[in-house]
């Protein structure tokens, strides 16, 4: 890719990102797949970067898996919504950060839908206010926490112990960035670099030393599709989809692939497990497969965080190589180290994806 | 003898300008430092492949006129009407006074960035018509690892009949200018593969449908129709496309050596400002004239006339017709 040209027209592409005051939405899934990258986000916002997010108890879903898979209809999706603004609104916070791409899809796309047609909003009050007897007012700013990350991935460099690059060879490391569909598809403008070469990933990449894989399938769907997997009948189609990805992908041999949403992540790792059983078909050189990373534990680990504790080992392919190249300690035995103290029995090997 | 001014030295503008300078003293501004430079960037030219450098000094010889003063380098910022006179201002600030004005201001090609799926300005392999002429011009037509390329694909339509660039008019001259170019490349790469990927083949002219025959009987030149949704870069470097070929009705991929992008024409900035200015601002920037059938060159202000590609995309044949007819109406308003 010619570098100097990309970045000019990422520069045309600026979003507007708040600088503090930030109020925090979980995902409904990643804290399952992803289990510390949440906690890793907040520890970066709070003790690196001195920020104010609030991590508020009483929050629950936007409805974004059931509205894209058509079981939510619109109104209770807005109702929904509007419920979550609303404990924005009594904490006397503004600016919206949902940890989901889809959760930020859906905000961006309510708030845009209520700009254009006012007695949408008017009737979501009314509705909110039948239903909970709540009020509630629209964020001034809505950023998705890679958008954060991204504004301050020269302040969070100062911070790094370690760089993305391969300590054998001193080669950048070259790694793939997969953008979730909702954070720039839907509403290009509100994503960093729009939608056809988004920035939000390859910026961090860059600055924190590693190079960018611009292959062909780039920006081909991660293989959820939402409705392609959550119908078991249409799960070949969501593999395939993936599998095109990684074959399109493989000749630049990667180091790892990293991503700014919880399918995506999901997805790109768990289905090499499966074309692995499937075909035995791995897309590294040496049978482990290419490590999926959220962007909170790329800057975690580059920040030194320990690796356990930000819940890599919990994804299908491992890491130990990953770290391995980039001269990250670990400590094999604390790997499956649960939250009591008490290590947990070690999770059964697959047939053939190394681990 | 009456003053005119004509802003813009294409061939409009040099056209009206030899006629009116006939009985008339004629300033001709032109911004940048040669005129005709929307010809000088092509190498021949359709229908009959004359050469562009020819067209342009048979151009530039009627422009050796005493009573044409051309003045290039001077862009025309305002059209001022004072009294029964016209104030022209140029972009330092000097005013000219003349009795009527022609506006000649033109077009632009449509920037290929702005169809960010097509990834010009990113990938080397992808180019649009205004480089392939350059590359025709230069008889250097290489890929993005400067080789020859074995495969060469054109894309019709390129910012032209496209909701999504906000231009849904046609540009008229790119379909005909993509078999021009397709019949140059085979000549000049006698065993590449050259597709050419269209919505519909608008053969409107004078030999174009003849032109478009050869192409497909004496030239091998491949047509597609289906527009290409995206195109990236393969490993070797090599631009992947996507695309459906909507007569077959099934998705296709496939990789070329070259992606030509034909850009369409949009109002150069020139007219869009004037335009604007002057309170006769139409359709996607061009200039609005009083009414389409009858009164084609004049506008809804008086002694103000326009003619060629700043009032919608044209060749340079109607682009000379036009010249002449404002060229008349003009000598008619000053009598
Ligand atoms: C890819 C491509 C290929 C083409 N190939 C052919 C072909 O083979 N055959 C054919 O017949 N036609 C062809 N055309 C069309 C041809 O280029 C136009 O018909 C012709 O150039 C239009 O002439 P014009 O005088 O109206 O405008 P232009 O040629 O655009 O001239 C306008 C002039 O005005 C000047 N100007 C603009 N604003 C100002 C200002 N404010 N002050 C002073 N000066 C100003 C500009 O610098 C320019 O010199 C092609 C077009 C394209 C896009
Ligand atoms: S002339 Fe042909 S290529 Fe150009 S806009 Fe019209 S249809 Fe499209």
């Amino acid at each position: 890719m010619d570098e100097s040209k990309n970045k000019r027209y990422w520069n045309e592409y600026q979003k507007e990102i708040a600088d503090d005051k930030f109020f925090y939405e979980r995902s409904c899934i990643r804290q399952t797949f992803f289990p510390g990258s949440e906690a890793a986000f907040l520890k970066i916002m709070r003790e690196e970067l001195g920020k104010d997010i609030r991590d508020e108890a009483n929050q629950h879903t936007c409805t974004g898996i059931g509205y894209h898979s058509d079981i939510v209809p619109l109104e209770t999706t807005m109702t929904v919504v509007a419920r979550l603004f609303s404990l924005m609104t009594d904490a006397g916070y503004e600016n919206y950060v949902p940890s989901c791409v889809t959760s930020f899809g859906i905000f961006t796309e309510m708030v845009e839908m209520w700009k254009e047609h006012p007695e949408m909003l008017e009737k979501t009050r009314k509705y909110l206010k039948e239903a909970t007897g709540r009020d509630f007012e629209a964020p001034k700013n809505i950023a998705h926490p890679s958008d954060i990350i991204y504004k301050y991935r020269f302040e969070l460099k100062e911070k790094m112990k370690y760089q993305l690059v391969n300590r054998f060879t001193g080669k950048p490391l070259r790694v793939v960035e997969h953008i979730g569909c909702h954070y720039a598809k839907i509403f290009p403008e509100k994503g960093i670099g729009k939608a056809e070469f988004p920035y939000v990933l390859a910026g961090m990449i860059e600055a924190w030393g590693g190079e960018v894989v611009d292959y062909p399938e780039r920006r081909h769907c991660c293989g959820f599709g939402f409705r392609h997997y959550l119908l078991q009948e249409n799960r070949g189609y969501s593999v395939a989809n993936t599998k095109k990805k990684f074959e399109s992908m493989e000749p630049f041999e990667p180091d790892f692939i990293v991503t700014n949403c919880p399918g995506c992540s999901m997805f790109m790792d768990k289905w090499q497990y499966t074309i692995a059983e499937m075909e035995n078909k791995t897309y590294d050189k040496d049978g482990y497969g290419i490590p999926v990373l959220t962007y909170e534990e790329m800057a975690g680990m580059l920040l030194g965080y320990d690796p356990w504790k930000l819940g890599m080992q919990l994804h299908q392919v491992q890491v130990e190589n990953l770290l391995d190249k980039i001269g990250i300690p670990y400590k094999p035995n604390e790997k499956y180290r649960g939250a009591n103290g008490e290590i947990l029995p070690s999770p059964e090997k697959p047939m053939n994806l190394k681990v | 003898m009456s003053k005119i001014a004509i802003i813009g030295a294409g061939p409009a503008g040099i056209e009206s300008a030899s006629m009116l300078a006939r009985s008339h003293e004629v300033l001709l501004f032109e911004k940048s430092s040669t005129a005709l430079s929307n010809i000088l960037d092509k190498a021949y030219l359709f229908p009959d492949f004359s050469s562009a450098t020819d067209i342009a000094d048979s151009l530039n010889s009627k422009l050796i006129n005493e009573n044409i003063k051309l003045m290039l380098n001077t862009e025309v910022v305002d059209i001022v009407r004072n009294d029964s006179e016209w104030k022209i201002v140029d972009k330092s600030g000097k005013n000219y006074f003349v009795d009527a004005v022609l506006i000649t201001t033109g077009y632009q090609t449509f920037d290929a960035t702005r169809k960010e799926e097509l990834g010009y300005g990113i990938y080397k392999g992808v180019v649009t018509s205004i480089d392939m002429e350059r590359m025709i011009k230069y008889n250097q037509i290489v890929n993005s690892i400067n080789e020859s390329p074995k495969r060469v694909v054109f894309l019709q339509c390129v910012g032209s009949r496209d909701e999504k660039s906000g231009n849904r008019y046609c540009s008229k001259v790119c379909c005909v200018t993509a078999v021009k170019q397709a019949i140059e490349v085979r000549k000049m790469l006698p065993d590449a593969e050259i597709y050419i990927f269209y919505m519909d083949l608008r053969m409107w002219g004078q030999h174009f449908e003849e032109l478009y025959r050869e192409s497909q009987e004496k030239y091998d030149i491949r047509y597609v129709r289906g527009r290409i949704s995206e195109a990236s870069s393969t490993f070797d470097r090599k631009i992947q496309i996507k695309a459906e070929d909507t007569l077959l009705g099934v998705p296709l991929k496939m990789t070329t050596d070259l992606l030509v992008l034909m850009v369409g024409m949009e109002a150069s900035a020139g007219t869009k400002s004037l335009g604007c200015k002057c309170g006769i601002e139409g359709e996607y920037g061009f200039i609005k004239t009083a009414t389409p059938h009858l009164c084609d060159n004049e506008t809804s202000e008086k002694g103000l006339f326009v003619a060629g590609s700043c009032k919608r995309p044209m060749t340079i044949n109607d682009v000379i017709n036009d010249a002449r007819s404002a060229a008349c109406l003009i000598s008619e308003y000053l009598r």
